[in-house]
């Protein structure tokens, strides 16, 4: 009896940390990742894989800036919106900024409701934070159009180095693409939570897996993750 | 025996639990934290981006403008991923399978800094316009 006890209740043994930690993970012949679901890690690596994109964007981007000999534009002057009478330079992208870290704040809180098996208010958190990212997308729509009126192309542009049009449309658009995909994946997400699939056990459409609430953490890593880019961008592209 | 198995297997429990906390590991069911801690992380976001705005709005240039930027930058995205990503509580392996490789893209910006220094010289001596 109570042999059987101290088997069934047995506690796995405590992992090594620091320099040991790591090789004692990555050597053991099994799974690197110990305390990370599969979900979790190919996330991660899907993450890490993005970040080389959006790396070379910027890089192409860095290498036209740095090796033209036609003076930049001024982002500052051009993004500047006309508010009164007055030009407040940035101030839409500034905006965009905001309401792209209060989507992540939202964002966060409704992981942590999810493991709470708070259904409402992690459903309620999860459109909000789909609902400011669909507002940002909205934002640099305004923005795309008002540049497009005012002239600039990929191929050039009324006020300088004609890489400004090519690495603009391609780094905010390429962004934008995962704020869009981020919005769509925050829905369906949501209303499988509202619905309480991940209470009763209800299978996935596609793999026919039955889902748990860390789907909520693995989609809020993906819109972090897009945050993280803009906070890059929003330094690199326009602030530079 | 009954006693003495229950006993034991508290103390184990104890044990682990005392060393998942010494040792700043997840707890067992998911990322569990404060809302406050992700409230406070929030406000340093907010300070942080009017920081940068500002540095836009005061005009600030040269190298201050620069590493400003780049400091602000960077204490941001440390606090994204960190916090919000939930980085600071995974274990070692993860953390440098996921963090060391984007590192090495300095790398890759140090070879571009040359070649565009060289490109621009190029141009410089040929296509300049002149007048």
């Amino acid at each position: 009896m109570a042999e059987t006890a101290l088997l069934n209740n047995v506690e796995p043994p405590a992992r090594a940390g620091g320099w040991r930690g790591i090789a004692a993970d990555w050597s053991s012949d099994q799974r690197a990742f110990k305390n990370v679901s599969w979900g979790k890690a190919m996330m991660w690596i899907f993450l890490l894989s993005d970040t080389f994109i959006f790396s070379c964007f910027l890089l192409s981007y860095m290498t036209a800036r740095m090796s033209t000999t036609v003076p930049w534009p001024n982002p500052s002057e051009v993004f500047a919106l006309r508010i009164g009478d007055k030009e407040v330079p940035l101030i839409l992208i500034a905006i965009m900024t905001f309401i792209l870290i209060s989507s992540s704040g939202t964002m966060a809180m409704a992981v942590n409701f999810g493991y709470r098996r708070d259904r409402v208010k992690t459903a309620a958190l999860m459109f909000a934070t789909a609902a400011f990212g669909a507002t940002f997308v909205g934002m640099q729509a305004f923005e795309w159009t008002k540049l497009i009126m005012e002239g600039v192309r990929p191929w050039g542009n009324p006020w300088g180095a004609a890489q400004f049009g090519a690495s603009f449309f391609m780094i905010t658009g390429f962004h934008g693409t995962h704020v869009t995909i981020g919005v769509i994946f925050l829905i369906a997400i949501a209303r499988k939570v509202l619905r309480g699939d991940f209470d009763v056990g209800t299978r996935g459409f596609f793999t026919s897996r039955k889902g748990n609430y860390e789907i909520v953490e693995i989609t809020g890593l993906y819109w972090h993750f897009v945050d993280l880019v803009w906070v890059f961008i929003f330094a690199l592209f326009y602030l530079w | 025996m009954t006693n003495v198995a229950l006993e034991a297997q508290q103390h184990s429990v104890q044990a682990h639990v005392h060393d998942s906390l010494a040792s700043g590991t997840a707890h067992a069911k998911g990322q569990q934290h404060p809302i406050k801690l992700y409230l406070v992380v929030w406000g340093w976001l907010f300070v942080l981006s009017t920081c940068s705005y500002l540095v836009d709005y005061f005009g600030l240039q040269g190298h201050l403008r620069w590493s400003l930027i780049l400091l602000f930058m960077v204490l941001k995205a440390g606090l994204i991923v960190a916090v919000f990503m939930h980085m600071a509580w995974e274990r070692l392996a993860l953390i440098y399978a996921i963090l060391l490789p984007p590192a090495l893209v300095l790398v890759f910006v140090a070879i571009m800094v040359f070649e565009s220094d060289y490109t621009h010289l190029l141009r410089a001596v040929f296509f300049a316009q002149t007048s």
